[in-house]
């Protein structure tokens, strides 16, 4: 096994794809000549063709209408925006024509959207947002969010296999700064299954993304204070494991959610509800919610900080759990 | 007005066996004018719900027992007429009705002495009372699995030194109390109780854990209490000591009801129209039943001490559903061999609708020597009914289904057909009735059903 960043795990996935299935292909402002903004595609025009890396022109709306058309005539489109952000533009060609054509026509839409998401580099408010609550709103798309190199090789390939549209929300904070072991081979992630990130007792955490590791410095600055922590890295938030989630907070009874999109209407609520429906009784205390406030993410990097969820907000959330 | 001596009203005797009654309402309030047979209250006992009618005429002078309470037999429940009939009004300073309940007891001397102490009873006083029964801040805030927890282990969590935001009991807290083995307020009953060897000499004998029944304890969280009704309790008791005194067996037969069906198909407009009373299957069974019967007088027999004893008529009980479900009564129709087909439908349709009605007469739900239930109304097809102390059998039938069936053709060759067919439950006491005579009584009466002989019932 080789030791990958997060960045050249996805790019290990997306080759496997290319190499295995001629169906797949990747479209994006450009990800072929330039290598993608963030050189996930480096030198795949050169290995695949400009046929199979096509770069596009800056339009969010013919890159997924493209796709959509593409996977219904039986191709395996993956789709780049250069940011998240941007998935906005192809809100209708996503969440009209894409989400519903299997449920209208019978006819499976393949395609895999990627979304470098996620702030914490002063990206400001068009470069840094989390939009994955937004369509995991959406019946018939899936949303994935992994958090380690391993699974991001392992999603993608999930995600390009899957007969959905799947949006992949890598994060772009992770790309370079976290590695890796990460199998050779091929292999896959399943969707909607969570991941004990760590082992504890106490208090259960739920999170996914880059927020994995802010609980994880959290818990470890716990485990002094003698309380251990439990982890689950989601992994997908739609499909999203909802037992694995309720087998954690009924050992611990105490569960945190944690997220690093705004807190109204983020994800996270709809998490600590079904724990507070399906896991009542087994509750010693309120679920509590993390997330960034509801605001645009801001420039300035002391502003972000306060903005994006930090190791001490985790703390002192566990804390009060803990003394709860 | 009346000027006759005081008539005493006493709670009456409704049926050999009934030795109390509860009074559920009276229909007469007290300086109330009633007149003799005129409804006067409502009482129930384990055997029937019913009204009880006036003994005289006069004025209701005195109730001396309330709507909830249970008296023995003969206790007198109120008094008409007499010397306090003329004056109703003073009789309620004299003598304030007593309260229903414990609880409104304490209310009203709560009440009265409020009035007595203190000229202005301020709610400065009440406050810290109040204050009182909340033991310490925060306390008193139990958590959904600290409660869940603490009902399953059967510990009240305010004996639990809690260590959780303003001393809370916290789920650990509550584990490592049950885990130290501190001795729980009371043992969960509903554990099931561990038949732990005990090899240990009998001289010092263990506490046996099964043994206090449970204390009505306060509702845990999602459960609520609802009082037993003095048929439920009747009924649970009835059940419990048939179950200790008969070795309960069941047979089972399964009948073609092809000709009983048709039969009945051709008898319903006319049973419905001049009698206004359906030719169910039941009655069809009820009808073969009793004329079975006659032949197995042991089955429509009883055990009585050393002796055996049968009898020369069938007084059948027919297990009636009351209250949705929540109750039952067995009215009894009496010298059932007697009655023909019609007979039997009018009998069963009478006491059946006079026991969903409250009518029934003491008298008509005893004396009983055999028992049919009849659950085959919900789909059941089969079941292991309880028999009716002091019967020695009890007979159960169920639904109707249409079922494939191999019968014989003209040719004498088998062939699958469509046939109704019910099955019969015979539930019987075995230190009576042994499974070979039970068996023969199946056959038997399968044998009537099938082969309905119209000129004969």
């Amino acid at each position: 096994m080789a030791e990958l960043t997060y960045l050249q795990a996805i790019s290990d996935g997306l080759r496997t794809e290319m190499r295995r299935d001629k169906r797949v292909f990747v479209i994006g402002e450009d990800v072929g000549v330039y290598g993608g903004a963030f050189k996930v595609t480096l030198g795949f025009q050169e290995e695949f063709g400009h046929w199979r890396v096509m770069d596009a022109p800056l339009a969010e709306t013919a890159i997924v209408g493209a796709c959509t058309g593409a996977a219904i005539m039986g191709m395996r489109p993956v789709a780049e925006m250069q940011f998240a952000d941007f998935i906005s533009c192809a809100w209708d060609h996503l969440v009209t024509v894409a989400a519903k054509q299997r449920y209208r026509a019978g006819t499976p839409v393949p395609i895999t959207v990627r979304l470098p998401s996620g702030g914490g580099f002063s990206g400001g408010p068009f470069h840094s947002q989390n939009p994955e609550s937004s369509f995991a709103h959406i019946p018939g798309l899936k949303c994935v969010c992994p958090a380690t190199p391993e699974d991001a090789k392992g999603l993608l390939i999930s995600a390009i296999q899957d007969p959905n549209p799947v949006l992949y929300f890598e994060h772009k904070h992770l790309y370079r700064r976290i590695k890796g072991e990460v199998p050779e081979e091929r292999y896959t992630v399943p969707i909607g299954k969570a991941r004990t990130h760590r082992e504890g007792d106490d208090l259960s955490v739920i999170t996914w993304g880059a927020m994995v590791y802010t609980a994880t410095e959290a818990a470890e600055q716990l485990e002094s204070d003698g309380v251990s922590v439990e982890i689950l890295d989601l992994r997908s938030v739609m499909p999203w494991d909802k037992a694995a989630v309720l087998e954690s907070v009924r050992k611990t009874s105490k569960a945190l959610v944690l997220h690093e999109d705004t807190r109204t209407g983020g994800f996270g609520a709809e998490i600590a509800a079904t724990i507070a429906e399906e896991a009542f009784e087994e509750l010693d205390a309120p679920v509590k919610r993390i997330a960034a406030p509801d605001t645009p993410v801001p420039f300035s990097p002391p502003l972000e900080k306060a903005f994006i969820p930090q190791v001490d907000d985790v703390v002192a959330g566990l804390r009060e759990l803990a003394e709860y | 007005m009346a000027t006759t001596e005081a008539i005493d009203v006493v709670m009456p005797q409704m049926g050999v066996s009934v030795s109390e009654g509860t009074i559920t309402k009276w229909l007469k309030q007290q300086g109330e004018q009633v007149e003799a047979d005129e409804p006067l209250l409502e009482i129930s006992t384990d055997k029937v719900d019913t009204e009880v009618p006036s003994p005289g005429s006069g004025v209701l002078s005195q109730i001396l027992v309330e709507e909830g309470q249970t008296v023995e037999v003969g206790t007198k429940l109120a008094v008409i007429g007499g010397d306090g009939a003329g004056a109703a009004a003073p009789t309620e300073e004299e003598a304030p009705p007593e309260p229903a309940t414990q609880a409104a007891a304490d209310e009203s001397m709560a009440a009265a002495s409020e009035g007595v102490g203190d000229v202005a009873p301020s709610t400065q006083e009440q406050q810290p009372q109040q204050a009182q029964q909340q033991p310490q801040n925060g306390k008193t805030f139990v958590s959904p699995v600290v409660a869940k927890i603490a009902s399953e282990h059967g510990v009240d969590p305010s004996q639990v030194q809690g260590t959780g935001r303003g001393g809370r009991v916290t789920k650990k807290d509550i584990l490592n109390f049950i885990e130290s083995g501190a001795q729980p307020a009371q043992v969960a009953p509903a554990a099931p109780a561990q038949p732990e060897a005990q090899p240990q000499a009998p001289a010092a004998p263990a506490p046996k854990a099964a043994a206090p029944p449970p204390a009505p304890s306060a509702a845990q969280p999602g459960e609520t209490f609802e009082p037993m009704t003095a048929m439920r309790k009747g009924i649970a008791e009835h059940m419990r000591c048939s179950l200790d005194t008969s070795a309960h067996v069941t047979s089972a037969i399964e009948v073609d009801m092809s000709r009983v069906s048709a039969i009945r198909g051709k008898l319903k407009k006319e049973y419905q129209q001049s009698y206004g009373v359906n030719p169910t299957y039941l009655i069809f069974v009820a009808r073969a039943a009793a004329e079975t019967l006659r032949e197995y007088p042991w089955i429509n027999g009883e055990i009585r001490g050393d002796q055996i004893v049968t009898r020369s008529y069938v007084n059948l009980g027919f297990a009636v559903e009351l209250q949705d479900g929540k109750g039952l009564i067995v009215p009894v129709v009496k010298n059932a061999e007697t009655l023909n087909l019609l007979g039997m439908a009018k009998a069963v349709t009478d006491i059946a609708q006079r026991a969903r009605y409250k009518k029934l007469l003491p008298d008509e739900v005893q004396g009983g020597t055999f028992t049919i239930m009849n659950p085959g109304g919900y789909g059941t097809f089969h079941g292991t009914p309880v028999i009716s102390q002091p019967q020695a059998a009890i007979l159960g039938t169920y639904a109707v289904v249409k079922r494939p069936w191999v019968v014989q053709d003209e040719l004498g060759e088998d062939v699958i057909a469509i046939r109704p067919v019910m099955n019969l439950t015979l539930t019987y006491d075995h230190r009576l009735v042994d499974g070979a005579l039970a068996g023969r009584f199946l056959r038997d009466l399968r044998e009537k059903l099938e082969n309905w002989d119209e000129s004969a019932y």
